[in-house]
């Protein structure tokens, strides 16, 4: 039985074809101005490495905050589903999976069967998504890649006052003023971020094993800072942390 | 030619009464409001406005503290700083204004403030500022009876709309105007983050929508998020509205008739300068509160 997954995510579309629930093929692009176009994109390039032709899968299933504009899909699935059916395939014993994406934060409780036992999720306020990261980035002028790597390298915990991206980037400048290094000021980015995630997670209360998905967990930054606030030292983190959703909306098929 | 590219940036200015001489007066004070976003100092006398400056805050709250009163002063005939016999200071940066005698909190200042605007009958004030909104309650002497505050959030504030009009390249000062030039009033822009806002106003462009519609949707959404906020206290007539996003008629027509109620008139009166005139207020009350003092000992 073959499937496609589709994420259709905030900033980027993720496409996932398996076989026997087994992954075949994966892609990734930017979502562009034409969302339809970009998913069309993704899906042709994951059918085209994975030599299945579409009309030859039994399943086409869509997830993300555009899941519902995937017209071929045969039906959508919530995130936080796809993102437990997702992990279970690789990491069985994960009870908490916590998923920050571009815009959106969310933690889901699961069971052995990758079914969703309860679920938190922001989508109201930037300040606990990706997308704070990049705008503190650019109020420092320094590249979203670099962000992690300067982060783990401060020596020293700067608090950061300002709950809301919008202050937060004043913050930043201000911090920039009164001589912080730049490695400090991204580790209190990431501290920031971090505590508002963790105050989220908890509201479900964290069983472990715990796995991060979706793209903050590529920030090895943000993955120390989670740690630390969450007073754990075993995260599990996927080698390929975005295309979890898109896995677990995959299998869905077959239940 | 100058090019035009800081569209949030409003007008710095100072005002004075010129018919009052503060030579032949028993009191002069100031009450200096450092907010987060403008810095207000307003100077009292005898009980009346004689004066006051409104400038943008730079960098740190001691100096933006002495530039309010030094431009407050320049505008009243030969007065200086060692004529103030006190200062209170209120707002954001309160807590660091070296020249002032005491600080008191923004949410007591601006109802003292509004009282002497609006009079006694205002009981509900809702002070809209750069980078946070409150809601008070007061008495028909000026005294807080309730509160509530977002400063955690930058919807529903004066920063927000500072990111909209930098957006849309329409100058702060005629948002509120322009967003009433649609056929058609658009529903409010969905997103309640700034960030998201942002994104989702950028994509109403690209979907053909004018530049004030999406104002419009904005100011409506703003609007709203305001109305909330409202609503978890008491809403008790007369309404007022201070900061300066009551000088934004985009968001003040469309709150008050998601109300349902009149905003007061603040006649000739500046109804940003509420927090620093309301210092002032306390400033006096303080002066002669220690004559009283004197006098019995």
């Amino acid at each position: 039985m073959a499937s496609a997954g589709i994420d259709v995510g905030a900033k980027t579309v993720k496409v996932v074809i398996t076989e026997n629930n087994n992954i075949l093929s994966k892609s990734k692009i930017l979502t562009g101005f034409d969302q339809v176009e970009s998913i069309n994109q993704a899906l042709n390039s994951a059918l085209s490495s994975s030599e299945i032709k579409q009309d030859k899968l039994d399943h086409i299933i869509s997830t993300g905050v555009g899941g519902k504009i995937v017209e071929f899909s045969s039906k959508t699935i919530p995130e936080v589903r796809a993102a437990a059916i997702g992990i279970i395939h690789s990491y069985p014993n994960v009870r908490t999976v916590i998923d920050v994406g571009a815009e959106e934060g969310r933690a889901t409780k699961c069971s052995v069967d990758g079914k969703v036992i309860d679920f938190v999720i922001n989508e109201k306020c930037s300040a606990g998504s990706g997308v704070f990261v990049e705008a503190m980035a650019r109020a420092l002028e320094v590249k979203l890649k670099d962000m992690g790597p300067l982060s783990i390298k401060s020596t020293k915990a700067v608090p950061m006052n300002a709950q809301c991206s919008v202050f937060a980037e004043s913050e930043v400048v201000s911090l920039i003023h009164t001589g912080n290094t730049k490695e400090d000021i991204s580790r209190a980015i990431h501290d920031a971020i971090a505590s508002r995630i963790a105050s989220m997670v908890r509201r479900i209360g964290i069983e472990e094993e715990i796995a991060l998905i979706g793209g903050m967990a590529k920030n090895i930054g943000f993955v120390n800072s989670l740690k630390r606030t969450l007073e754990i030292t075993n995260l599990i983190i996927p080698d390929e942390p975005e295309y979890v959703g898109a896995l677990g909306a995959a299998n869905a098929g077959g239940n | 030619m100058e090019v035009e590219s800081e569209y949030w940036r409003w007008k710095e200015y100072n005002w004075s009464d010129p018919d009052i001489n503060w030579q032949e007066a028993d009191i002069v004070v100031a009450g200096i409001d450092v907010g987060s976003v403008s810095s207000q100092c307003v100077i009292v006398t005898d009980g009346k406005l004689l004066g006051y400056s409104s400038l943008r805050t730079g960098s740190n709250s001691p100096d933006s503290a002495q530039n309010a009163l030094d431009w407050a002063l320049k505008g009243i005939d030969e007065l200086t700083q060692d004529k103030i016999q006190f200062i209170v200071g209120t707002g954001y940066g309160r807590v660091n204004i070296p020249i002032s005698n005491k600080a008191i909190t923004e949410i007591a200042c601006h109802a003292r403030g509004a009282n002497y605007i609006y009079g006694p009958k205002v009981r509900t004030i809702l002070d809209m500022g750069g980078q946070d909104c409150k809601s008070i309650n007061c008495d028909h002497r000026g005294k807080v009876t309730a509160f509530l505050m977002n400063d955690k959030c930058a919807a529903g504030t004066g920063r927000g709309m500072e990111v909209f009009s930098d957006l849309l390249g329409i100058h702060i000062e005629k948002v509120g105007e322009m967003s009433f030039e649609v056929d058609k009033e658009p529903s409010p822009v969905s997103s309640t983050c700034v960030v998201f806002a942002k994104s989702e106003g950028t994509a109403l462009l690209r979907k053909g929508w004018s530049r004030n519609e999406v104002l419009a949707a904005y100011c409506s959404a703003m609007a709203h998020r305001v109305v909330t906020l409202i609503e978890r206290i008491e809403m008790i007539p007369e309404f007022a509205i201070t900061g300066g996003i009551s000088k934004n008629i985009g968001v003040v027509n469309r709150l008050v008739e998601e109300l349902n109620v009149k905003a007061m008139d603040p006649g000739d009166l500046d109804p940003q300068i509420a927090g620093g005139l309301g210092a002032a207020l306390f400033a006096e009350a303080l002066v002669k509160k220690a004559r009283k003092k004197a006098a019995k000992t």
